[in-house]
């Protein structure tokens, strides 16, 4: 087919507007992070100069950044099973004619509708050790006070814990569309069959299930690396980094530290991470996705 | 000859486009300035307030008071619109962003700005502790406005309950160590001490190493301390207040939920700012009483809070208008009101000196707590660099406190990365 220079041209003002977008706030940031990272940071008193490879060296010499890195593991393995399954069992509970579903819905939800500030202002008083909540409901059952947020031991998981909390209601809306798209003959089809209701969520709704799953894979995983507004309020990274992650550690090297040239190198390991994740996602586990 | 008939066209356009705007300049100076608020509570109605009586007085300067977070906040924020381009002309900021806002040349010394005499001796008007950290190689680059030192607060129902003494705080490491004993119960429901280890733990360390009769920097910002035997052992001395005598509990406590714990009487005493004063007092359900902190070898606080600086980016009208304003933000009567209003001190004897502080005092005497303490104060901790090698230090101090290093290693640790950092600019 032969495409008219007009409509090639009107091909192109239709591009025009999001390529601005995308190359303004995407590609460009993203290769001058790149260049940054090569350069030592500019200030009156030394000017910059090119440094080649040496902030990356001394990330790899950094043992608070192998913490960080060690710490964003545990919170991706901690925080994306977790609200995934949590996810799948609450859309499957809600999407079954039960009374009051609707408001179960909306208290599911809730959570995710909350801005993070706001909703680790909130989950910073139910760690509080003693006068908070969590040692309160505790206390009744004889447990002893917890410094849950002030242990390195507990800190990070009652960071996984808050996260996922706030995370699973948002997935949970996801599976409720797919669990919907599912037709109900289906349903019929294995009742009359005398299949178990295991049987059924597993062989026919959870492969049936697999592209959303996918798409909320992604997402959890990139809201892993890029979710750390609760670090503000609740702990700072501390205690001695017990809850830093990468991008607030790359936050506090930028601002904080005005060490520009190290944040750079920080956020390209980042993106070439996520990057690859990505890659792998889509290339590996796509190709064993069910779509119909 | 049409060229210079545009040329004539376009420099009458300029030039009356000029005066146009010079006119409007000499009507209205804007200013645009950030302020960070660290403690809680209303306080951005009360800087709105002094902006506004502020303007009143001066119909043609015009202030936009920004409230811009914490301390780190205001100066990441002042700072991105200085890159911007479309800078703030003032702002307060911590009073040890100086030596980062040095390097990066955003400031003016106030010795540039004063021009008369009266604005000379108004220069020399404040406290001299509070001056320190605003003051570096002879020059002046940040005036005192929201300071403080840190205090200790403490429950006098349960110095009575415990059959101490509440006219009698503790006055010494040894009497805080007997007396938060007798504080604490071992049902865990009441500690005796609390001193927060989150947010500004280099801050309330500063406390403890001056006690110890040591300080943690070298005047100019080039040089820590940390791995000095009397540093080492007021850490030791912090970590065993809850590992050793449990008085208070193990682990990093927060900063910000320390206030509650004290108003709900989870603890007997807190070490925090002077800038809670009027929050606690507001709230305090108990009666309660103010100290100067306990002495080790001696008595010590650093100071503490927000100085105003000048951008250099601003114009001279600007700077001028910004000193103008800046000397009303600072005068005795507005300092008086903005201690009563917050806690804070007043930044000046003359300030003191007003009806309005004198008649607080008298029916509050908790208020004076941090002035009096002044005179055992010293600078609050401020290197180069400011940003990592305190942050080397905060984590040295959390992992002393949960145990995970010992207090000398992790006090070596920060010396030696400080060290590192710190060599470039000896």
């Amino acid at each position: 087919m032969k495409i008219s220079t007009k409509q090639n041209l009107t091909g192109w003002l239709l591009f025009t507007p999001a390529a601005i977008l995308l190359i303004a706030f995407t590609h460009y940031p993203t290769i001058a992070t790149f260049f940054n990272s090569l350069y030592s940071n500019e200030s009156v008193i030394r000017p910059s100069r090119f440094t080649g490879l040496e902030s990356y060296q001394n990330m790899i010499n950094d043992p608070v950044f192998w913490k960080v890195f060690n710490n964003n593991i545990w919170f991706a393995i901690g925080t994306i099973p977790t609200s995934i399954g949590l996810a799948i069992i609450m859309a499957l509970i809600v999407n079954k004619a039960i009374p009051g579903r609707g408001l179960l819905r909306l208290c599911y939800f809730i959570p995710t509708m909350l801005p993070m500030i706001a909703v680790a202002n909130i989950w910073l008083f139910f760690y509080s050790p003693d006068i908070g909540l969590l040692d309160k409901v505790l206390g009744m059952f004889g447990v002893e006070s917890q410094n849950w947020l002030g242990d390195p031991d507990t800190a990070l998981p009652s960071i996984i814990v808050m996260t996922v909390w706030k995370e699973a209601g948002f997935f949970m809306i996801f599976y409720l569309a797919g669990l919907q798209t599912i037709s109900p003959e289906l349903h019929e089809a294995a009742k009359l069959e005398g299949s178990s209701r295991w049987n059924y969520f597993w062989r026919i709704q959870f492969p049936l299930l697999l592209p959303t799953t996918l798409f909320v894979l992604i997402n959890a995983f990139l809201n892993s690396f890029k979710l750390v507004d609760h670090l503000f309020i609740l702990t700072k990274g501390g205690p001695d980094n017990a809850t830093n992650l990468i991008l607030y550690y790359i936050y506090e090297n930028a601002f904080s530290f005005f060490d520009i040239s190290y944040a750079s190198a920080l956020t390209v390991f980042m993106l070439a991470l996520l990057a690859i994740t990505a890659l792998v996602q889509f290339f590996i586990v796509d190709k064993r996705t069910h779509y119909r | 000859m049409k060229w210079t008939i545009k040329n004539k066209l376009l420099t009458t356009i300029s030039a009356v486009s000029f005066s146009m705007m010079s006119t409007l300049a000499i009507a209205e100076t804007e200013l645009t300035m950030y302020y960070p608020v660290a403690v809680g509570g209303a306080l951005t109605k009360t800087v709105d307030k002094m902006v506004g009586g502020f303007m009143e007085a001066n119909p043609d300067i015009k202030v936009n008071a920004i409230y811009a977070g914490n301390y780190n906040d205001a100066r990441v924020k002042a700072l991105a619109a200085m890159k911007s381009g479309d800078p703030a002309q003032l702002s307060v900021m911590f009073s040890i962003d100086l030596f980062e806002l040095l390097e990066l040349d955003a400031v003016v010394p106030f010795d540039d700005v004063v021009k008369t005499d009266a604005d000379k001796t108004w220069l020399k008007s404040f406290y001299p502790s509070l001056m320190e950290n605003g003051v570096t190689g002879g020059k002046t680059y940040g005036i005192p406005f929201q300071r403080s030192t840190i205090v200790m607060y403490y429950n006098k129902d349960m110095f009575r309950a415990a059959g101490l003494d509440p006219e009698k705080p503790p006055a010494t490491w040894q009497e805080l160590i007997d007396m938060s004993k007798k504080l604490t119960k071992s049902d865990g429901s009441q500690w005796g001490l609390m001193i927060p280890s989150t947010g500004y733990p280099y801050w309330m360390f500063s406390a403890l190493a001056m006690q110890n009769d040591q300080v943690l920097m070298k005047g100019d910002g080039k040089e820590t301390y940390f791995n000095d035997p009397k540093v080492v052992e007021a850490l030791t001395f912090w970590k065993e207040l809850g590992s050793k005598h449990g008085v208070m509990p193990k682990g990093t406590i927060e900063w910000g939920t320390l206030r509650q714990n004290f108003l709900e009487g989870r603890t007997a005493m807190m070490w925090h700012s002077t800038g809670n004063l009027t929050t606690v007092k507001k709230n305090a359900k108990f009666d309660f009483g103010v100290a100067m902190l306990p002495a080790g070898k001696r008595r010590g606080t650093p100071t503490g809070g927000g100085n105003f600086y000048i951008f250099k980016s601003a114009s001279a009208e600007e700077q001028a208008a910004s000193l103008k304003f800046i000397k009303h933000m600072t005068s005795p009567e507005q300092s008086a009101a903005w201690s009563v209003a917050t806690g804070y001190m007043g930044i000046s004897q003359n300030s003191y000196d007003t009806d309005t502080l004198k008649d607080y005092v008298k029916t509050f005497p908790p208020a004076a707590v941090a002035r009096d303490q002044l005179e055992f104060a010293t600078a609050e901790f401020s290197t180069f660099q400011a940003g990592r090698i305190r942050k080397g230090l905060d984590d040295a101090i959390q992992a002393a406190l949960i145990g995970t290093k010992s207090p000398e290693d992790a006090l070596t640790e920060a010396q030696n990365a400080a060290d590192r950092v710190l060599k470039a600019y000896r």
